[in-house]
């Protein structure tokens, strides 16, 4: 079977050769072609509903209702009720993450092998990220109550005299950002941890070297960059406590987080430049904050962990 | 991760001692499963008393309620008009799936086959609405949308909820279609498809799984967000983790037990969704909201 094809030189001196093709045909050999049009509703989506707001509260908060650009800040900054927002929510964010990080690290290393009941348990993990803050608030608010069941069991074990206050203080918070905290940097570092070469640890054993030895000086090192990240993650996320506070804090006084700030200057003052003047301090502190965090891991180790970290 | 697994099931641990080490033999052991236990002890029991409570009639002092009744499911029903407000949930979570896959599915399918300038930077945008929390971003975004008079309708809400959905679908469905073949899609052009029917007819049917999964967990997370929802949504257009939130912190006598019976609508909702998502994704990718990429 043969193909007869009439000989037809194909090159391009064949083709009419107008400015237009020429530099579609140079642009598409730098990937710019007419698909990437499937890109642009994203990009818009993006702008419109993400970047532009975010300058447009930018822009808004160095225009406030009276005085100078920098009065909102210079308000936020000298009044010590608003000042005091930002101690309060790195008093409840960093012990949560901290906990939350350094608490996932053993139980993630033990359980980073095949085993049964592993996918049970991680299902069950994430169960109280699906509910979300408010059902976990709601159940804080009976569990921890003065006549809930975990005040009855420690007086009923006597290792209480009364009731410990539990909600509507600070603690409540904390337990609430732990329970919604935790699975989510447990399941974080499962994955990093399920990342590093087994064999490095086994080469170690074959040398001779016991397991905490293992751990500090090969599995540590291999996982603080991704401890750094899940840290950050964990901590945007404990700054940004809004609903527990609310509900299992004390909003008033103990537990006024910044975002209850912002949310009141925009909700109940209507100060809009107000408003986004704090939001913007909210995430400049989060910006500082994992600034530092990922200048201390750039001094670490980020080589290859050998898997698929 | 199969080969992972494989490697790791046909390893022994460096006996020190006795050829089978059991791991009752370690206190590190017991402190570890000790801590994990006592977590879901806690965790039983901060969403048990919710259930018990919702079904006592009266609970006071005592460790369990006084009698049992079903009449509080009922008073929440009519209270909290939670037939409208399981509608606006509904209504908003389809939308927020559909308007998302609408959109990110064909920018997924850009970004994962094609370079071009500033790939970098459009993908680190995309990045930047899954990693800052919501409500950094949800002040500024309520006021740009009250501006605009979408807020307080049902439109603000769908609009609002769209920003952390569309890069979430992007994010997802990026590895789905870098796995599928390209020689298979310079195939279809070779037989005269446009770009149209590729996608149509070669690409949708390929990447079917991906988009059940994403349309899932989109959907799983917009009926549990809170904050975006709290922050552009009107009387009429509040899903029912807002509606739950006003009835917490409201003011007013409502018995405690209708409001539990609320939240454990709410939860039974969600477990049900998550139940159907668990059977298409695997659970870590409900919570990783990042995909995790090696490190450059």
């Amino acid at each position: 079977m043969s193909v007869t094809t009439s000989p037809r030189p194909a090159g391009p001196s064949d083709r009419p050769r107008s400015p237009q093709t020429h530099w579609q045909h140079r642009l598409a050999e730098r990937g710019i072609d007419r698909q990437l049009w499937l890109l642009v509703p994203a990009v818009l989506f993006v702008v419109l509903l993400f970047l532009y707001p975010f300058f447009y509260g930018l822009g808004l908060s160095f225009q406030p209702t009276k005085g100078g650009p920098f009065s909102d800040y210079a308000r936020f900054f000298s009044d010590a009720y608003q000042r005091n927002t930002i101690w309060i929510t790195l008093r409840i964010a960093l012990p949560a993450a901290v906990l939350n990080v350094v608490a996932a690290v053993p139980i993630a290393y033990r359980m980073r092998g095949r085993f049964r009941g592993k996918r049970l348990i991680t299902i069950l993990l994430v169960v109280p990220i699906t509910l979300g803050t408010v059902l976990t608030a709601q159940g804080l608010l009976n569990y921890l109550g003065p006549t809930g069941w975990f005040n009855r069991v420690l007086l009923s074990l006597h290792l209480a005299d009364q009731p410990i206050q539990l909600i509507h203080n600070y603690w409540g918070v904390f337990f609430s950002l732990i329970i919604t905290g935790f699975p989510f940097a447990f399941l974080l570092v499962l994955s990093y941890l399920s990342g590093i070469d087994p064999t490095l640890e086994r080469a170690a054993a074959t040398l001779g070297a016991g397991w905490w030895q293992r751990f500090r000086t090969i599995t540590l090192p291999l996982l603080m960059p991704g401890l750094a990240t899940t840290f950050c993650l964990t901590f945007v996320l404990a700054f940004s406590v809004f609903p527990s506070a609310v509900l299992v804090g004390n909003p008033a006084g103990q537990t006024r987080v910044i975002s209850i700030a912002a949310y009141q200057a925009a909700y109940e003052q209507f100060d809009y430049p107000y408003a986004s003047a704090i939001a913007m301090i909210m995430g400049l502190v989060e910006v500082v904050i994992i600034a530092l965090v990922l200048a201390a891991r750039s001094r670490l180790y980020t080589g290859s962990t050998g898997g698929k970290g | 991760m199969t080969a992972l697994t494989d490697v790791r099931t046909g390893t022994t641990e460096p006996a020190a001692s006795a050829p089978r080490r059991r791991i009752t033999a370690r206190p590190a052991a017991w402190l570890v499963w000790g801590a994990v236990i006592f977590f879901f002890i806690n965790l039983l029991g901060v969403v048990g008393s919710v259930v018990v409570s919702s079904f006592g009639r009266r609970w006071f002092d005592t460790w369990v309620p006084d009698g049992y009744t079903t009449q509080w499911y009922g008073q929440a029903w009519t209270d909290f008009t939670l037939l409208q407000v399981i509608t606006v949930t509904l209504e908003v979570s389809l939308l927020v799936v559909g308007i998302s896959l609408l959109i990110g599915v064909p920018a997924a399918y850009v970004l994962a086959r094609r370079g071009f300038p500033g790939k970098r930077l459009i993908y680190f945008v995309f990045l930047l609405p899954i990693l800052i929390p919501p409500i950094t971003y949800g002040i500024p975004l309520a006021t740009v949308l009250y501006k605009f008079g979408f807020a307080g309708h049902l439109s603000g809400v769908v609009l609002a909820n769209l920003v952390p959905s569309v890069p979430f679908v992007i994010l997802t469905m990026t590895p789905f279609i870098e796995q599928i073949d390209p020689r298979i899609e310079s195939a279809a052009r070779m037989c005269g498809a446009g770009i149209r029917s590729i996608f149509l007819r070669v690409l949708a049917p390929l990447l079917l799984p991906g988009i059940l999964a994403s349309a899932i967990l989109v959907l799983v997370r917009t009926v549990g967000m809170f904050e975006l929802t709290f922050l552009t949504a009107g009387p009429d257009s509040q899903t029912l983790v807002v509606a739950l939130y006003y009835s917490m912190s409201a003011a007013g006598i409502r018995a405690q037990q209708s409001v539990d019976a609320m939240a454990v609508i709410y939860t039974s909702m969600m477990l049900v969704l998550l139940v159907i998502a668990l059977r298409y994704v695997n659970p870590t990718q409900l919570v990783a909201r990042v995909k995790e990429e090696p490190e450059p």
